[in-house]
């Protein structure tokens, strides 16, 4: 059967979209319940946290950049860089790190 | 507009400006891994606009190139991206309850792991013309980011688009770290955190399980744990109920 690429594209759009806006348009209320109210506040800390490690060695060309970037993030971003601060400098950090002459 | 508005929408663009970086560098992969599946720099464009989401678009790709059916890619999506339903989850709660609903949907649409982030990390509710600030600057860099990934293919240096693509965790880690300092429970999820994803990325028993279903599981498990051991105190952590703490700290 020949597939046409336009109809793939509006069936994951579709799909990508309700995903999102179900919960938003459906749970109108604050949640009471302390349990799931605590579950939904970890869940941004969580999910954040399983996908930057150790995704961001796989996302260099050596791992060691992205271990770098890993642990030089942690440091800004404690000490009390902004957001755009630490992007910048992570970058900066793994750019410097591949430029080394042993990787 | 009112003048809030419009100030949360700038906010919103500065933030969403090294976003906007990160995701042009990584969708520059992306549309190369478009090319491959057959799709026009046009069709990548619209796929990136529509879709907004890195890991949802590739395996969507991958199905193209391999000719599998539209319940199939449906499917794919939908398991692939359901992290997503729950950061909608997340984000309900950062929203006034008289939302309008179409704020609500309009939200929705760009809803990714990046946007997300910066919107639950604003204090109190969210205003959701921050939202748009930052979608209105990230969503040009996904999709042009695709577009001349398909047209230009591997004319970047290989280094550079190295280096850029770990912005984007720079930025999860800008996100994390500094509430972690403040609160031992989050640092503890985000430690656990970090631990179990690279134990589940690096045994073999768990290598036939895609990175989107790794990732609901841990935060499913992780949030869960978290919850029931250190529920939070009703008032005190919640996002959706400091709006006021913030501005008066000596309040009754």
């Amino acid at each position: 059967m020949e597939h046409n690429i336009w109809i793939y594209l509006l069936v994951m759009a579709a799909v990508s979209y309700v995903i999102r806006m179900a919960p938003l348009v459906l749970i109108r209320k604050e949640i009471t319940n302390k349990y799931l109210r605590s579950f939904l506040f970890y869940v941004p800390y969580a999910t954040l946290a399983v996908m930057t490690f150790p995704a961001i060695m796989e996302a260099t060309q050596v791992p060691a950049a992205g271990l770098c970037a890993l642990i030089a993030g942690i440091i800004l971003a404690w000490k009390g860089c902004s957001l755009f601060q630490v992007a910048v400098l992570c970058c900066t950090v793994a750019f410097l790190v591949e430029l080394l002459p042993f990787f | 507009m009112t003048t809030e508005n419009k100030i949360c929408f700038l906010h919103g663009m500065r933030d969403g400006s090294p976003i906007a970086l990160g995701y042009f560098a990584v969708a520059f992969t992306l549309g190369i891994a478009a090319r491959n599946a057959g799709l026009s720099a046009i069709q990548a464009l619209i796929a990136s606009a529509l879709n907004n989401a890195s890991a949802g678009e590739y395996a969507g790709f991958a199905l193209i190139a391999a000719g599998s059916s539209y319940v199939e890619t449906a499917i794919m999506t939908l398991v692939v991206n359901a992290r997503y339903l729950l950061m909608s989850c997340a984000l309900s709660q950062k929203l006034k309850p008289d939302t309008h609903l179409r704020h609500r949907m309009l939200i929705a649409y760009d809803v990714t792991d990046e946007i997300f982030g910066i919107c639950v990390a604003q204090p109190g509710y969210l205003n959701p013309w921050y939202a748009y600030g930052a979608i209105a600057v990230a969503i040009p860099g996904w999709a042009l980011g695709t577009f001349f990934g398909v047209i230009m293919g591997n004319v970047l240096p290989t280094r550079v688009v190295s280096a850029l693509s770990v912005g984007l965790y720079g930025m999860f880690l800008a996100i994390i770290i500094p509430p972690a300092r403040k609160d031992r429970v989050i640092a503890g999820v985000v430690a656990v955190g970090f631990a179990a994803s690279f134990l589940v990325n690096r045994l073999p028993v768990f290598d036939g399980v895609s990175t989107g279903i790794k990732t609901i599981a841990l935060t499913v498990a992780l949030a869960f744990a978290a919850a029931v051991l250190f529920p939070t105190d009703t008032d005190k952590k919640s996002g959706a109920h400091a709006p006021d703490s913030e501005n008066a700290p000596h309040s009754p």
